[in-house]
């Protein structure tokens, strides 16, 4: 759908790593030079005309993201610089306060390192415990293992709604009502789930959710941490600077703004953030529901037409995303990227930046497709052929 | 060589490793890839006695091009001494990055000289002398 819209797939280009960025549409790059060009100024700090424009346009960002994920308010949306960014200020900004010796987190084995290597040092700061839900034979979150992981000292619940490797697409709704019969503050990692449906935080209850710009179309370097009010009032800057304070004296004494500006400490990415508000306005315009319903077909079709491959060894077929990770048998899987980049087919082969979930799959690393809407069923049976011709591999590579 | 042999050479030593299989023994030194922009993960393990490679193995699992020049290096450098194992890294490395180097010195190793045509790949190629250098730096 759409690729008229996207000026690098006019390059003969075969896009399958939607999980660790998105192709930009023309409207967003638009977006972005069209403040470069005429009303590149800094916001909040110049009483002239292109400034206050910048401003309005940077905070009109701000409303975009609150409908995008019906928010209750605006002030519960920070631009961060990314997810990782913004995983990072809720685990040293809020949770640092919040959790004490021996208090629980939980998390699971297929997270990605910025939901995970933030816990590990707060768990050097203040003791805290760090447990894994375990996961079941599909490497997939239950309710059930979620219930029976739950003790008494669990404070805090923060896995992501759809996983980068595995994909498996987690029941938000029900994990958060779990969560909060137990008093748990749940932390939602919405990077690999906000840009392909609908996200509602108010209808999922959720306490914190994070994503990155540029995995939804949007530019790289601009990240939104939403908080309810209700947390996000009790949670302290990590940054400080300009932008940030009401006022300062020599003597030390120091008052910071409120909400959410509090957290935006020195020059934003401003023309980021109005890339990311286009990114938004264009994803509506398709209708995400539109989109997710798109993706899982083309994900079925892509499995079903691989699953005919008996050299292809596929790990997570069962999960509902536009995910899918895979290996050829015998091959190590930088040698099977390596191999399709000579087609122009783009899959990233590694471990994802999951690190622990090899202990999980028994395979350290994998090659990993990532569908999104402007992916086609003609694309994938090009990938289907040349991964059925791949006997001669090394002949390609070598 | 022309490149049917050279692929014959990288594929033989990516296939059927010469020396792999640490021995973990006491008189063994031992480093690892941690190669910064790669997946490979490889350990290297040498023994070296008065400046002789003595022994040499490693494990782990990496691409074809990483996998079978450590399997070549490693076969290449035993009986060497220090000084020569480090005028082969020298050369080889020259070989990667498109500088002068001896063929008659790097051998079987030459069927790694189109690698620069393909600038992704020569992290792969050098993974063996990084680890190496990680080893010898001590001696
Ligand atoms: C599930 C998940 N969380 C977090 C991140 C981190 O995003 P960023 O690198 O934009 O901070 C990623 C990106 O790969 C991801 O897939």
């Amino acid at each position: 759908m759409h690729r008229e819209d996207f000026p690098i797939l006019k390059n003969d280009l075969i896009y399958f790593d939607n999980g660790a960025t998105t192709l930009k549409p023309k409207c967003v790059i638009e977006a972005m030079n069209d403040y470069y060009y005429n009303y590149g100024a800094n916001i909040h700090r110049g009483d002239y005309k292109i400034s206050h424009k910048a401003s309005e346009e940077y905070e009109l960002v701000r409303d975009k993201v609150k409908e995008f994920i019906n928010a209750r308010n605006a002030k519960e949306i920070v631009f961060t610089s990314g997810a990782t960014d913004a995983l990072n200020k809720i685990v040293f900004g809020f949770m640092k306060d919040y959790l004490h010796e021996s208090d629980e987190v939980l998390i699971t084995k297929s997270e990605h390192a910025s939901n995970v290597l933030p816990w590990f040092e707060l768990k050097k700061l203040n003791n805290i415990k760090i447990n894994y839900i375990p996961l079941n034979e599909n490497h997939e979150l239950t309710l059930e293992n979620l219930e029976k992981s739950i003790t008494k000292n669990t404070k805090v619940i923060s896995i992501a709604s759809v996983t980068n490797v595995v994909g498996d697409v987690r029941d938000i709704a029900s994990i958060s009502k779990i969560a909060h019969q137990h008093n748990i503050i749940l932390v939602v990692d919405g990077s690999q789930s906000v840009p392909h449906m609908k996200t509602d935080v108010i209808k999922d209850d959720i306490d914190f959710l994070i994503f990155a710009g540029h995995k939804m179309l949007g530019p790289t370097g601009v990240g939104v941490l939403y908080a309810k009010e209700e947390y996000l009032e009790k949670t302290y800057p990590i940054e400080f600077g300009g932008g940030m304070n009401q006022y300062f004296e020599e003597t030390g004494e120091v008052e910071y703004k409120s909400i959410p500006t509090r957290f935006e400490a020195g020059t934003p990415p401003i023309a980021e953030v109005i890339g990311l508000g286009a990114a938004i306005d264009y994803l509506q315009s398709i209708g995400m529901d539109n989109i997710n319903k798109y993706e899982q077909e083309l994900k079925k079709y892509l499995v079903s037409k691989l699953e005919k491959n008996k050299k292809v060894i596929l790990y997570n077929k069962s999960s509902e995303s536009g995910i899918l990770a895979f290996n050829l048998e015998g091959i190590f899987s930088q040698d099977t990227a390596i191999y399709l980049d000579h087609y122009n087919i783009c899959v990233r082969a590694g471990n994802h930046c999951a690190k622990i979930l090899k202990n999980e799959i028994n395979i350290k690393n994998t090659c990993r497709i990532s569908l999104y809407f402007y992916n086609t069923k003609e694309e994938i049976d090009k990938l289907v052929e040349v991964l059925e011709n791949s006997d001669d591999l090394f002949k390609v590579i070598l | 060589m022309d490149s049917e042999l050279k692929r014959e050479v990288i594929l033989d030593n990516y296939n059927n490793p010469y020396h792999k299989g640490l021995k973990n023994e006491k008189d063994y030194k031992k480093a690892n890839t941690n190669n910064e922009s790669c997946i490979d993960d490889i350990d290297i393990e040498l023994k070296i006695e008065n400046g002789i490679i003595k022994d040499a193995n490693f494990d782990g699992e990496a691409c074809a091009i990483s996998t079978s020049a450590t399997s070549i290096f490693l076969r290449k450098i035993i009986g060497k001494s220090v000084n020569e194992v480090k005028k082969l890294i020298e050369n080889y490395e020259n070989l990667i990055n498109e500088k002068e180097y001896d063929e008659e010195l790097l051998g079987e190793l030459m069927a790694y000289d189109t690698i620069y045509m393909q600038p992704n790949r020569k992290h792969c190629a050098l993974l063996p002398v990084d680890t190496i250098k990680k080893i010898l730096k001590e001696e």
